[in-house]
């Protein structure tokens, strides 16, 4: 009985804050502005979802402008998570499973990359990317993306190679399949758990990210949706209701990933490090 | 030539079937690595190389052209710089204290996670949820609650008759300071909790079977067989934390911008500034490359600790 009272107040504390979210997206500015918060607004609204699925977007309307970033932020994070586990998945068997000389350096190397404040590349960065004419642009974005989420994928799966019993791939390799037909043909379809999870992973890893977006893009064509939050944050503390519509769009993809490989989180803890 | 290389290739990869060559498995590990060795050093070699030189020139462009070389003069500009004694303060103390509560925190949450609780998914899936909120979002949230006109935090100690004031949370420095710790804690005890979890799940339930027998209570199990098993989960999340608490930079833009009166610049937001704002641009890489030494020490300490062993319940 004391572990469930204790629980539940665990879980008052931790979901009173998403509630406040979801119930400030909902009241109207009148009731958000009272001189008592409304817990439960006496006139509930959908008025900012509205606004943000029908606007058009471009120019200065913020609604619309937070879709688009969404958006952005989807295609961006997608794409970073393919690229990044397809190399990290590859590379991160030869951690595992080959020995060679400076394995442990490259590691290291890698491992330093995924450490380094983003503060230390971006302006280099901003000035590499103009000259590609990738500024403002996604690609440029999950260019950038690839470099941070790649080296977490390697380390990851790498970890969960390790997990795995070393006979398989000698098994396959009797029946004669190279090396390579091994890792594709047996190992690959068995690490699926570690696969999903380290995309799971990498794809919040890119869609948290905030420095690199903030300065890299401008416009509604790349801006993802932390950085239009960000500056709408600024522009207009008081009026909290479309940010926290803005809010809970952007807090859907990821929490959705993560209650749905929740029970993946611990094993993938153990075998790897994690971004904490 | 290439008859005699062909003849040694075959006979390196019959005897990598054995599982012996490390010739072959070189040139297989080569061409796994090389996708990933394109995607990550092809982007960061040159601004990492680049940064290094610009914080050797008294550069205020981006673009260093014919700027004076000043050698390490930056770097002991930095110690120098009166306003840089406070930013790193603030650092530390948000990186000790944030670090300390969510790990003592995400203890207790990861025993309670453990403990045999009816529908454990549930309160698992409770907990996963302030790990995956968006960081920027998490900013914005807290500071909607903080608001001193309108916020929730006054509405809620005002509905328990604690107190009717209206009180600025994020309006003056210290406080501040402690309130941005406050929300950087509700959400990243959400991970470390899982950290703890995954350890504890690798401990035997023999010995807590052994520890009661000698007749130990469930607190002195706790200081005696728990936490020193836990030790190398601990020294994980310790780490791995503080390295990013030491980098802490998005919460801080979005809640307070390092206000009130700079109260809450951490080094990252103070690089930030001096070369977004003040267009210092070498100094700004001084700071940018101090920030990696810090870093960078903490993680070699974390690695030698993989290295020896030590975790090996997380390795």
């Amino acid at each position: 009985v004391a572990i469930h009272a204790a629980a539940v107040v665990m879980a008052l504390v931790v979901l009173a804050p998403f509630a406040w979210l979801v119930i400030s997206s909902v009241s109207p500015s009148t009731e958000l502005l009272a001189r008592h918060p409304h817990w439960i607004p006496d006139a509930p609204t959908l008025q900012r979802y509205r606004q943000i699925f029908s606007g058009k977007g471009g120019g200065s309307d913020v609604a619309a402008n937070f879709r688009l970033a969404v958006g952005n932020s989807a295609v961006v994070a997608t794409a970073t998570t393919l690229i990044s586990l397809a190399v990290g998945t590859v590379g991160g068997y030869a951690f595992a499973r080959l020995r060679f000389r400076f394995r442990r350096t490259t590691l290291f190397a890698f491992l330093a990359i995924y450490m380094l404040p983003p503060i230390a590349l971006v302006i280099p960065l901003y000035l590499a990317l103009a000259n590609l004419g990738l500024l403002d642009t996604k690609t440029g974005l999950i260019v950038t993306y690839c470099s941070i989420v790649t080296p977490f994928c390697l380390w990851t799966m790498s970890n969960y190679y390790l997990s795995m019993p070393p006979d398989l791939e000698e098994a396959a390799r009797v029946d004669g399949c190279t090396r390579l037909g091994a890792l594709v043909r047996v190992i690959l379809p068995l690490a699926k758990p570690g696969l999903l999870t380290t995309a799971m992973f990498g794809f919040l890893l890119a869609w948290d990210e905030f420095l690199y977006s903030l300065i890299f893009t401008s416009t509604t064509n790349a801006k993802t949706i932390p950085v239009a939050i960000a500056e709408f944050t600024g522009k207009y503390s008081s009026d909290f209701g479309l940010v926290a519509a803005g809010g809970v769009l952007a807090s859907l993809p990821p929490l959705l990933l993560a209650l749905l490989f929740q029970r993946y989180i611990v094993g993938g803890l153990t075998s790897g490090a994690v971004k904490g | 030539v290439t008859a005699a290389s062909s003849t040694r290739r075959r006979a390196g990869r019959r005897r990598g079937r054995a599982g012996v060559s490390s010739k072959g498995e070189g040139r297989f590990a080569l061409l796994l690595l090389a996708p990933a060795a394109v995607v990550v050093f092809g982007v960061v070699l040159y601004p990492v190389a680049r940064t290094l030189v610009v914080s050797l020139y008294d550069v205020d462009s981006p673009m260093a052209g014919s700027y004076p070389f000043v050698g390490l003069g930056n770097y002991t500009r930095v110690f120098q710089d009166s306003a840089f004694y406070p930013v790193l303060g603030h650092t530390v103390y948000f990186t000790l204290v944030s670090t300390f509560l969510e790990l003592a925190l995400g203890i207790a949450v990861a025993l309670l996670l453990n403990a045999p609780l009816r529908v454990r998914w549930l309160w698992r899936s409770i907990v996963v949820l302030p790990w995956a909120l968006p960081t920027i979002v998490n900013g914005a949230l807290w500071r909607w609650i903080y608001n001193g006109q309108y916020g929730a935090l006054n509405g809620v100690l005002s509905s328990l008759g604690i107190s009717h004031g209206q009180h600025q949370w994020l309006g003056s420095p210290f406080l501040a300071l402690n309130m941005v710790i406050l929300a950087d804690v509700w959400k990243n005890t959400s991970i470390v909790a899982f950290f703890i979890l995954a350890g504890l799940q690798t401990i035997s339930s023999d010995l807590y079977e052994a520890a009661r027998i000698d007749g130990a209570g469930a607190w002195r199990a706790f200081w005696r067989v728990t936490l020193p098993l836990l030790a190398p989960s601990i020294a994980v999340v310790l780490i791995l934390r503080t390295i990013e608490a030491f980098k802490v930079f998005d919460i801080i833009y979005v809640m307070t911008g390092g206000g009130p009166a700079s109260g809450t610049q951490t080094i990252a937001f103070y690089t930030y500034l001096q070369a977004f704002s003040d267009q210092l641009f070498g100094y700004g890489a001084a700071l940018a490359y101090l920030i990696v030494l810090a870093v960078f020490a903490l993680a070699m300490t974390y690695l030698r600790l993989l290295r020896q062993g030590r975790l090996a319940g997380v390795e």
